[in-house]
């Protein structure tokens, strides 16, 4: 399957991409190039099989979500939370002004 | 052509937040109203590393609303990322169910005036998290990450809606069902029950639906109703003047009674779902879900109970609206000398007339009544022992709910008892038949009517105290009828 450059295009906005022409161009080549080699996958006849969403999904012993009780701890101290934040002010992380 | 030439489709999406202590995927507390940022930590800032571990009140509480709302429960579900940027989503993507929800199916049931239950459906529950807040500035917007991470289900329902009035029902009803499963506060204002609106129109006769417009930002009945109306009304007028409608997200702005395209959301909605790879399969035993118990009655099920039992719906629909109200009318019957027809219309009538009074005065309070069941029903009983009027029975509930005193004795101090005895009531009788020879005449002349009159001046002579049934039968018998 062949991936154009106005797919990358699209893709490339929804994670927030900012690609040159030349960009595009080079991952329009190599994103075309991994799906082909995922396509190969399609010559496994899977009639019958159910979809697999979790390595070892089928054994309920290995997928079994491991579930954690109800109770409530204490998290992280705010200045510690807001630490790592580019921008922040006393009590909340900080962004551009939000327009709705 | 007008709206009337139209049939408005509406389909509700209900986010509501689960009573739990802890988030859904770590150990930081969901209670409401703390300083910004202090209930988080890397699991629920989504700092490098971390790793979500589900919690299993939330899975319980699904089950929970699966079962209330007739849903098939699922024992295999699957998590999965829907992707989008937001502020306030740190992930960059919200763990949701899509392809594999936990509940499928289902119904929600709306209390009908004629006593009977009218049933929309459901398309499935799933789980989810809710984001945080963005608290907006002049130069900037604020990240409040309390939010992010509270449990949610998201019960989407059928587009089986009709109108802005079935679509209010139905979400009193579906928050009346979680509120009495205990497992959401039906709280609009504050957000833990949320609404989102998909409405498009269609010609009447026409079976293709229209292009739906999904509606946000709507937090109370009221709004709701406007939010709809106003949406059907712009929708028809646009195909009116030869439009098309848009498929778009609208918010409702309250304060201008209007909807409004969103400009800045992510416009297409491209979400890339794909199972979440840090959480496998959520599998629940058939076991685990036959343990999950539901309360006693449900209220669709009150409500029938009590319609069935000839309580008028509009009784039945106030006594439904509070689980307190319906577990007081049931333990109030239960305490009665025998369960009848009669008894359980005066039980209501209590509810909803004496005690909803005393409510409303603020000299009762729900949440710590005076009284007991058993001393509501010994009123009833006095009443039907003939111990007092049903006019006395009044004053005895209003008493009775505002201190708490034992209903005989609040008859003594009060001297409501009445009077009952044959011998002391026959001699007012004789002499009340005495001073009024002429209406004795005309009485046994044919006009029976006057019995009200006797019986009147009788208790008058009484005070008021006098038993009127008893009353009745010895002027009758007197009077030779």
């Amino acid at each position: 399957m062949a991936i154009d450059r106005a797919q990358v295009r699209h893709v490339a906005h929804l994670a927030r991409l900012s690609l040159s022409a030349a960009e595009e161009e080079k991952f329009a080549i190599q994103l075309s190039q991994v799906l082909g080699y995922i396509e190969k996958l399609n010559a496994v006849d899977v009639t019958g099989i159910e979809p697999l969403a979790f390595a070892g999904d089928q054994d309920p012993s290995q997928a079994k979500a491991a579930l954690r009780d109800d109770r409530a701890l204490p998290g992280l101290p705010r200045e510690e939370a807001l630490s790592g934040a580019p921008q922040r002010d006393a009590q909340a992380f900080l962004v551009p002004r939000i327009i709705e | 052509m007008p709206v009337a030439d139209f049939e408005p489709v509406i389909g509700l999406e209900v986010h509501a937040q689960l009573l739990t202590e802890s988030k859904i995927f770590c150990g930081c507390s969901t209670a409401f109203g703390a300083p910004p940022n202090t209930q988080v930590c890397p699991v629920c800032l989504a700092l490098p590393g971390s790793l979500p571990a589900l919690n299993r009140k939330v899975v319980e509480m699904a089950i929970k609303a699966g079962k209330a709302l007739g849903c098939k429960i699922a024992e295999r579900s699957v998590f999965a990322r829907k992707n989008y940027f937001y502020p306030d989503l740190p992930k960059g993507y919200q763990i949701s169910q899509y392809e594999l929800p936990i509940c499928l199916g289902g119904t929600v049931h709306v209390a009908q005036p004629d006593g009977s239950l009218r049933g929309f459906g459901l398309t499935r529950i799933h789980i989810e998290e809710d984001a945080g807040k963005n608290i907006h500035g002049d130069a900037a917007s604020e990240v409040d990450l309390n939010r992010a991470g509270t449990p949610l289900i998201e019960i989407v329902g059928e587009p089986e809606l009709r109108s802005a009035d079935e679509a209010t029902e139905y979400l009193k009803s579906l928050r009346l069902t979680l509120v009495y499963l205990g497992i959401n506060d039906g709280n609009l204002e504050e957000g833990s029950f949320r609404c989102d609106a998909n409405v498009s129109v269609r010609r009447k006769g026409t079976e293709k639906f229209g292009t739906r417009v999904e509606l946000k930002n709507i937090n109370s009945y009221r709004f709701i109703r406007q939010a709809i109306e106003f949406e059907i009304e712009r929708q028809v007028e646009l195909i009116e003047s030869g439009g098309t409608v848009r498929l778009e997200t609208r918010l409702f702005d309250h304060e201008k009674g209007v909807t409004r395209s969103m400009r800045s959301k992510e416009e297409a909605n491209d979400y890339r779902y794909f199972p979440e790879p840090d959480l496998p399969p959520l599998l629940v035993s058939k076991e685990w879900i036959d343990s999950v118990q539901l309360p006693a009655r449900l209220p669709n099920q009150a409500f029938s109970e009590l319609a069935a039992s000839g309580i008028p719906a509009t009784d039945a629909r106030t006594i439904i609206a509070d689980a307190r109200l319906v577990t007081l009318y049931f333990d109030v019957l239960a305490a009665l000398p025998a369960i009848t027809d009669e008894g359980r219309k005066w039980t209501a009538n209590t509810l909803c007339g004496e005690l909803s009074r005393a409510l409303n005065d603020g000299t009762a309070d729900l949440a710590a009544l005076k009284c007991t069941p058993a001393q509501i029903a010994r009123v009833f009983a006095l009443q039907t022992g003939g111990t007092i009027s049903s006019t006395a029975g009044r004053t005895v509930l209003a008493e009775l709910f505002a201190t708490g005193s034992e209903p005989d004795a609040i008859v003594t101090a009060k001297g409501l008892a009445q009077v009952s005895d044959t011998g002391a009531l026959e001699a007012i009788v004789d002499a009340v038949l005495a001073k009024s020879p002429g209406e004795v005449e005309k009485y046994k002349a044919g006009k029976k009517n006057l019995l009200g009159f006797f019986v009147g001046a009788a208790m008058k002579e009484l005070k008021g105290k006098g038993n009127p049934g008893e009353l009745n039968k010895i002027f009758k018998s007197k009077l030779g009828d």
